[in-house]
């Protein structure tokens, strides 16, 4: 019984992702002018008709629409993602390579988050009026901050004035603290918001009432027992998050000028690449889906009452 | 949701007006930022007597200091004056964003609402994959495909948050469907159309006032982040993330090319945010 509920999320996620990539097929079939034009901008003379001929018969531009569809799905059912219209490279190795630095800096960042998150929501959540209405002012102001700005913000204090980490470059763990560190405010800002308020609920409940009652610390009640209610509806948001922290992390990317995916999605929507656009976006939507699958997972263990709908 | 309805549709009696209308500091600061930004936007010439382009090589790079409050940059152009300037391009962006995502979403949210079973489960369908794509992603998706440019950057923005609200307004419209005075309208025989009309439409779209505010700050904040990419407005333009990409080399030498343009915008995206969370307490009566 079970195996069939989650073999239907299985296959909706699959329909989810084939419907993504259908979509990105439509827009590039929108998209004004030959991508033959792309591909041959390299060159240095205006490209003759004979060659944009050439080139829209080996890439196949020149084929039925359908045709082009059922090819592109075909290829992407195997892991195949194209060729680069600027690089001349495929697709998936130009992921592949630059694929790691991406993944450090989301994972760390989300890891940090939720680390800053719960700090701060066990700090202030409940607590004196005052307390807690700095918290919260806190986590409102840190969700809205523009990852740009807080980025170049961290960058000029704590690297070109305090000169404490790398301005660019660098080893081991310095070069991706401010980064992460800048992916992970605004995000610890949305979660903390979740979390405290979760929390402020489930100390009101009588089972807290009943521990406080066996002579249990307020410490240890926030932590043996509250935390653990407070941390569900954030696990929903962090799955909502892999796919936010990715966008954010080609603007981080940027400011702190680390290698990456954002920068070769960004050079690539630049150049009108749009095999490469397609690609990663299609890469973060497997990324998204998948996390959400897994969220759903992880909501059966943390909370062992909720059963599969 | 009945309370909401209550709200709406008469004055609470055991309240009096003045309390109601009680301001806290953060939303007369907020109006302040907001009422200065909207000056800026329609005569910038009232809140500086310099040019935005001028050239001035002999005074490039200065630090912020009397004369050039928020400093110079590199081709000696006061920051303050260029901010200001840029106020209505950003804002214009901000909002235009926010309307063609407001349109998109009443259409798709309305359709699903008011439609049957079906039509709602495939505009359903239809949001979750675009949910699969974080919304700055789909404007870089949007941009890639038609070329960079304010026209685009508007509707890169606009598709790229459109998804959210419509799974907003779609909630609403089967809220204020199900409530207790359409199935009066209906039990009167009103026609389909008048009830839609009269009843659905307003009371759905009332809550999203506060959306749209809150709305504009996030499209401000996302088409600074499309232009500090190099994928929006081309510079000399003064605009806002435009001014932010043009520092961006240069932030080692000279740190108030980035901080006071990224200051205007998470100043009006906070103003904007902090007005749109009072207006949906005061609509809805909700804390927090």
């Amino acid at each position: 019984m079970k195996w069939i509920v989650w073999l239907k999320r299985l296959a909706g996620a699959v329909g989810v992702l084939w419907a993504a990539a259908t979509l990105t097929f439509i827009v590039q079939q929108l998209m004004p002018g030959s991508p033959a034009l792309t591909i041959l901008s390299g060159g240095a003379t205006k490209p003759t008709h004979a060659q944009i001929l050439a080139v829209d018969q080996a890439y196949g531009f020149n084929k039925p629409v359908i045709v082009q569809y059922l090819t592109f799905i075909g290829h992407l059912a195997q892991g195949n993602l194209g060729t680069s219209y600027l690089q001349h490279l495929p697709v998936t190795t130009i992921i592949a390579q630059q694929m790691w630095p991406t993944i450090e800096l989301t994972v760390v960042a989300l890891v940090a988050s939720w680390v800053i998150a719960l700090v701060f929501t066990i700090a202030t959540a409940k607590r004196r009026r005052i307390v807690s209405a700095i918290g919260s002012g806190i986590e409102i102001i840190a969700a809205g901050l523009p990852q740009y700005w807080l980025g170049i913000i961290l960058l000029v204090v704590f690297a070109i004035e305090l000169k404490w980490f790398p301005v660019e470059g660098g080893s081991g763990v310095a070069p991706i603290v401010l980064p992460a560190l800048t992916l992970a405010i605004p995000l610890a800002g949305f979660i903390g918001q979740v979390t405290r308020d979760e929390f402020a609920k489930v100390l009101d409940q009588p089972f807290i009432i009943s521990a406080r009652a066996r002579g249990m610390g307020d410490t240890q009640v926030r932590l043996r027992h509250a935390l653990r209610h407070a941390v569900l509806p954030g696990i929903t948001l962090s799955g909502w998050a892999l796919g936010s922290l990715f966008s954010s992390a080609v603007v981080v990317e940027a400011v702190f000028a680390r290698e990456g995916l954002g920068q070769v999605l960004t050079n690539a929507v630049a150049g009108q690449d749009m095999p490469v656009v397609v690609g990663v976006t299609l890469l973060v939507a497997v990324v998204y889906v998948l996390a959400n699958l897994l969220v759903d997972a992880a909501y059966v263990l943390v909370d062992p009452e909720i059963r599969l709908a | 949701m009945t309370a909401i309805i209550d709200r709406t549709h008469r004055q609470p009696s055991w309240q009096p007006a003045v309390s109601r209308w009680r301001l806290r500091p953060g939303v007369i600061l907020s109006s302040a930022v907001i009422a200065f930004l909207v000056v800026a936007a329609i005569d910038p010439a009232l809140l500086t007597t310099q040019s935005p382009y001028a050239v001035n090589l002999g005074a490039a790079l200065r630090a912020p200091g009397l004369g050039h409050i928020f400093g110079t940059d590199q081709s000696g152009r006061d920051i303050y004056t260029r901010i200001v300037y840029g106020t209505r391009q950003s804002l214009l962006i901000g909002v235009g964003a926010t309307a063609v995502a407001m349109g998109g979403a009443i259409f798709l949210g309305l359709l699903a609402g008011l439609s049957g079973r079906f039509v709602d489960g495939m505009v359903n369908r239809f949001l979750e994959v675009l949910f699969a794509f974080p919304g700055l992603l789909l404007a870089l998706l949007f941009v890639a495909a038609f070329g960079q440019g304010v026209s685009t950057e508007i509707i890169a923005v606009g598709i790229g948050s459109a998804p959210g609200y419509a799974r907003m307004v779609r909630g609403q419209v089967l809220a204020v469907k199900g409530s207790p005075y359409v199935e009066a309208a209906r039990a009167l025989g009103h026609p389909s159309r008048r009830i839609v009309r009269q009843h659905i439409f307003p009371n759905a779209m009332r809550p999203l006032v506060a959306m749209v505010a809150m709305g504009v700050g996030q499209s401000i904040v996302w088409a600074s982040a499309l232009s500090f990419l190099g994928l929006g407005v081309a510079p000399p333009a003064p605009e806002w993330g435009a001014m932010l990409d043009a520092g961006r080399d240069l932030v080692t030498q000279a740190w108030w090319l980035e901080i006071f343009p990224g200051l205007a915008i998470v100043a009006c995206a906070l103003s904007v945010t902090t007005i749109g969370r009072y207006l949906r307490q005061r609509f809805e009566g909700e804390t927090g």
